[in-house]
């Protein structure tokens, strides 16, 4: 399986999405950069690392809309490939129409760095087979645009079709709608969440609860994304 | 605030106009004599700067000297945009401190931020990934809302440049006191990695090769920044202080990219930060140090700003801008390199033999000064030291316990005092994880990254105890040294070298410049007596407000090396049943000390003594029995004494207590800050081989799962009782309290 980092300026976490593709699936990757993006249809998988795209002017997510790979990503996405977007990439994805919803400042208007428990609220996805349903797992978040947002609508349609991947289980200290910490699109084979499954790949950084996401991916292989 | 009409050489001199720019009559002439003529107002700003304190050390130069700079892992001493020491495997660690200290007086969020950037451009203008990011503060007490102000503002500041770059920050220390209040200290350090054959110098070398200007247009922020940074501020000041230069990590980031590609061309000759004094330090600074000249055509320096003079340009302090050197004929692909970035590059002069800074504006000559006069011959004074009357007065005053009545109490209150309480408010705010390496991230006693590739770790920690300097900076640097060594040990590292950041108040204060010999003096035998030499570091002098100084404080951002990530040791608990074992005399001293503070409402007395043999030996046994790995957890005892730290070792425990037994008075027991003291924990069928290798160690009691704190003396009676849960309640949501409350 070969996975890109899809690298937009700004997005300064690349390297931990690189390193937990190593270390866990021991697969081919490959760092992107945004104005080399044409050739993203030779990969499996794509994948959006965490940072400050564009230096998060705007809105977090917003600039990356203008740059050219975006329109590749969206042809990506819309192939069925899997697309995976973690902290700033989850607002790309936003922003770039992909998934739903929006982002608000953390409701202590201040970045924040914490290890949270997040449940697994759907593991029949090509990113969560490997887990079971509701488990409870460690993971690593630093943002300062946590908050996620969607109106009554938006929540009734992810609810319906299942597509509430991840929630905080204690404390939804970002203050997001319904505790929502990460989504697919409707189909299935893009996920977004604020967590970092990426920094949770081996013991001595912290744990290694990211490990079965990226082991998810793999099993998915061949596996076609109609929902 | 464009100046359209510039004096004249003459009248600068008429009118004294370098007085303004902060030169002296003395400095002035020093200039004019060795020019041959009267400098024009181009070059009297860059005299002004490149003379300035925080650019030529001239009043500082003859105590950094003191320092011991050599060892067999300096490969890059003092003198380079950061120092770089040998880690083995054909690696090398670059680091340095910085302070921003007047900025964030000011405008804290900025000034903060900026501070993180221009220390991170001076590690990968080395040649080096920066990795890791450490920070020192100090701030008043929080007590008036200023403080508490310019304390969430730089926290935040620093926060967002270094989360924005993707460097994680994962140690620092927070101080607080009404000395630096309206007066904060702002330190910044990065650490890097690099390859050996990697390594770059700031150097403008080769006749005809190629100057290259890459990085953020120049605007007019921070014009006199340096001097600005070397004089007093005063609090009418405030009002009407110069455009402060405002920080863009997004453009830094990239630029980092570019330089961190660029480094593996051999088109690149030298590469230096613009930092302090912008184009004109880092154009002579690179010259003279390469013993050639530099001319550049500042009409080709890309500019954000319409009609810009010589002046401007040359003293602009815009950030996150480079200086390169590359071989001639190799401009396009150096400036391609860039472009892929984004980032601005421009040809703007070359190399000349002449060994001159000649700068060309419109078609004229705005400036030509011999490079080596501006870089080299700034004056270096010798200023007048003397022994404050407090010194003696404060030597003669016996050591004594403060009174206090409830133990417990006093204890509670300890734990609640900003300094000492938990500093999760600060450090949540930063990107602890970023680069998926950091085995030990804060609120341990010192951050460890993992060298990726290698079972190695680089551990790092900022120190500094400005009190025991106040009372007596010889003893009191030597602590701060000491200090910094126990954190890293305590994490399981050896400790290699360290640079430091001199903060004081008006070096022209006899008894300031004595304070900063005399903690020099300390700070340089305990760099001997531990190993670990100066290799880089920063002055900050002047930081007064409206004439009172703070309290000396130079602090100390050491680096180690974990041999074997598996022994990298934390401060909590692990298991009930484990013994505890204190290490360490304690005697009644508590000159300086928290207790002293919170009690008395001032600090007297003595520093707590320091014997840096009796140091050398407990850092070497202690780390000694981390690596046999017979060490469960490990602690040093620092502000507020052993129940602080016996607190603390429950705090970073699940669900852990502790029942203690301590000898002699129970306030000595309980809160003095004697030095060279641990609390560490051992497994029980490790206690004889731990006792073997440790010898000043007393068994004071045992590890418990009842989630109880109980301290007793030597007759049974309990002194200290109570739930872990009520101590670390207290002590972990203090500053979030302080920073509420209202008035």
């Amino acid at each position: 399986m070969k996975f890109a980092v899809l690298v937009f300026p700004g997005l300064t976490c690349d390297l931990d999405m690189y390193h937990a593709i190593e270390e866990t699936v021991k697969q081919d990757v490959e760092y992107v950069w945004h104005t080399e993006a044409d050739q993203l249809d030779s990969f499996d998988a794509v994948l959006l690392p965490t940072g400050t795209s564009y230096g998060n002017y705007l809105r977090p997510g917003a600039l990356a809309k203008s740059s050219p790979a975006c329109k590749q990503l969206q042809a990506f996405a819309e192939s069925g490939k899997l697309v995976l977007g973690v902290g700033n990439g989850f607002h790309i994805l936003v922003e770039a129409g992909i998934l739903p919803g929006g982002f608000l400042r953390n409701q202590s208007l201040k970045f924040r760095s914490a290890l949270e428990t997040v449940r697994v609220e759907n593991n029949n996805t090509a990113f969560t087979k490997d887990y079971t349903q509701g488990q409870m797992l460690t993971l690593p978040v630093a943002n300062e645009f946590g908050n996620y947002y969607a109106d009554e609508q938006t929540v009734e349609k992810l609810k319906n079709n299942n597509q509430i991947i991840f929630t905080y289980a204690n404390e939804n200290t970002d203050g997001s709608t319904e505790a929502i910490a990460g989504i697919t699109n409707e189909r299935g084979n893009v996920l977004g969440m604020m967590p970092l499954p990426e920094r949770a790949v081996e013991a001595i950084i912290g744990g290694t609860d990211g490990t079965a996401l990226f082991q998810s991916i793999m099993n998915s292989r061949g596996e076609q994304h109609v929902n | 605030m464009s100046i359209n009409h510039e004096p004249t050489a003459e009248q600068i001199k008429e009118n004294r106009l370098y007085l303004q720019m902060g030169m002296t009559d003395a400095e002035y002439e020093r200039a004019v004599e060795k020019l041959g003529r009267i400098p024009n107002y181009v070059e009297t700003g860059l005299f002004s700067a490149m003379w300035s304190e925080h650019c030529s050390y001239k009043s500082s130069k003859s105590v950094l000297r003191r320092f011991p700079t050599e060892g067999a892992r300096v490969l890059q001493g003092p003198g380079e945009g950061a120092g770089i020491v040998d880690i083995g495997d054909n690696q090398a660690a670059v680091f340095k401190m910085e302070s921003h200290n007047s900025p964030s007086a000011i405008e804290p969020f900025i000034g903060a931020a900026t501070g993180a950037g221009g220390i991170i451009r001076d590690v990968f203008s080395m040649g080096a990934r920066p990795v890791a990011l450490v920070n020192s503060l100090r701030f008043g007490d929080l007590t008036e809302p200023r403080d508490r102000f310019l304390f969430e503002e730089a926290v935040a500041g620093i926060a967002s440049y270094g989360n924005a770059m993707g460097i994680p920050t994962v140690a620092g220390e927070v101080q607080f006191d009404q000395c630096y209040s309206k007066r904060p200290l702002v330190n910044a350090m990065a650490v890097g990695l690099l390859n050996h054959e990697d390594i770059q110098k700031g150097v403008a070398a080769g006749i005809g090769n190629t100057v290259i200007y890459a990085g953020a247009t120049t605007g007019r922020d921070g014009i006199h920044g340096a001097t600005m940074s070397s004089s007093e501020l005063s609090i009418e000041e405030e009002q009407e202080l110069p455009v402060m230069q405002a920080g863009d990590p997004f453009i830094e980031k990239l630029l980092m990219e570019a330089c961190l590609e660029l480094v593996q061309s051999d088109a690149l000759i030298g590469i230096q930060d613009m930092g302090a004094a912008g184009l004109t330090s880092s154009a002579a600074e690179m010259a003279s140090k390469a013993g050639y000249g530099v001319e550049l055509n500042l009409d080709l320096v890309p500019q954000r700003e319409e009609n810009m003079t010589a002046y401007e340009m040359m003293l602009s302090e815009s950030q996150e801008r480079m200086l390169i050197v590359v071989k001639k004929g190799r401009e396009e692909e150096v400036i391609a390199l860039f472009t892929k970035y984004g980032i601005t590059a421009a040809t703007i002069g070359h190399v000349t033999d002449d060994k001159m800074l000649r700068l060309l504006h419109k078609g004229e000559v705005a400036a030509e000064v011999s490079a080596d006069l501006l870089a080299e011959d700034a004056p270096s004074y010798q200023k007048e030291s003397k022994e404050p009357a407090s010194f003696a007065k404060n030597q003669a005053i016996e050591n004594k316990e403060p009174q206090v009545t409830d133990l417990k109490e006093t204890l509670l209150d300890l734990l609640q005092r900003p300094t000492i309480a938990s500093k999760e408010w600060v450090y949540n705010q930063f990107d602890t994880g970023a680069r998926t390496n950091t085995v030990l991230a804060p609120g341990a006693s010192a951050g460890v990254i993992r060298v990726r590739g290698t079972n190695k770790g680089i551990a790092m920690t900022a120190d500094c105890n400005s009190r025991f300097i106040y009372l007596d900076p010889e003893v009191g640097g030597k602590i701060a040294v000491a200090e910094a060594a126990r954190n890293l040990v305590c994490s399981g590292a050896e400790p290699i070298a360290l640079t430091d950041c001199l903060n004081f108040g008006s070096p022209d204060k006899p008894e300031v410049f004595w304070q900063l010999e005399k903690s020099a003096d300390g700070i340089s035998e305990a760099c001997r007596k531990l190993n670990a030499p100066v290799i880089g570091g920063n002055v900050s002098l002047s930081n007064e407000v409206n004439g009172v100084p703070i309290y000396p404080t130079p602090t100390i951002g050491l680096v180690g090396i974990v041999h074997d990530l598996g022994q990298v040791t934390t401060p909590g608990f692990k298991q009930a049943g484990d013994a505890i074992y204190l290490i360490g005399q304690t005697e009644t001293e508590f000159g300086g000390s928290e207790l002293q503070q919170m009690i008395e409402g001032k600090i007297f007395g003595k520093s707590p003594a320091i014997d840096l043999d009796i140091e050398a030996t407990r850092q070497q046994q202690l780390l000694g029995a981390i690596q046999a790995g017979i060490i469960q957890s490990a602690d040093d005892l620092s502000e507020g004494g052993f129940a602080v730290a016996l607190c603390e070792g429950t705090f970073g425990s699940q669900g852990l207590g502790a029942e203690v037994t301590v000898e002699g008075s129970a306030i000595t027991a309980l809160f003095s800050e004697t030095q060279s003291r641990f609390l560490v924990t051992v497994q029980a069928d490790q206690v004889a081989a731990f006792e073997e290798k440790v010898q000043d160690a007393v068994k004071i009691g045992t590890v418990t799962d009842g989630e109880e704190i109980v301290i007793k003396d030597a007759e049974g009676t309990v002194l200290v009782e109570g739930t872990v849960e009520e101590f670390q309640t207290a002590w972990k949501g203090a500053i979030a309290c302080l920073l509420n409350s209202e008035d």
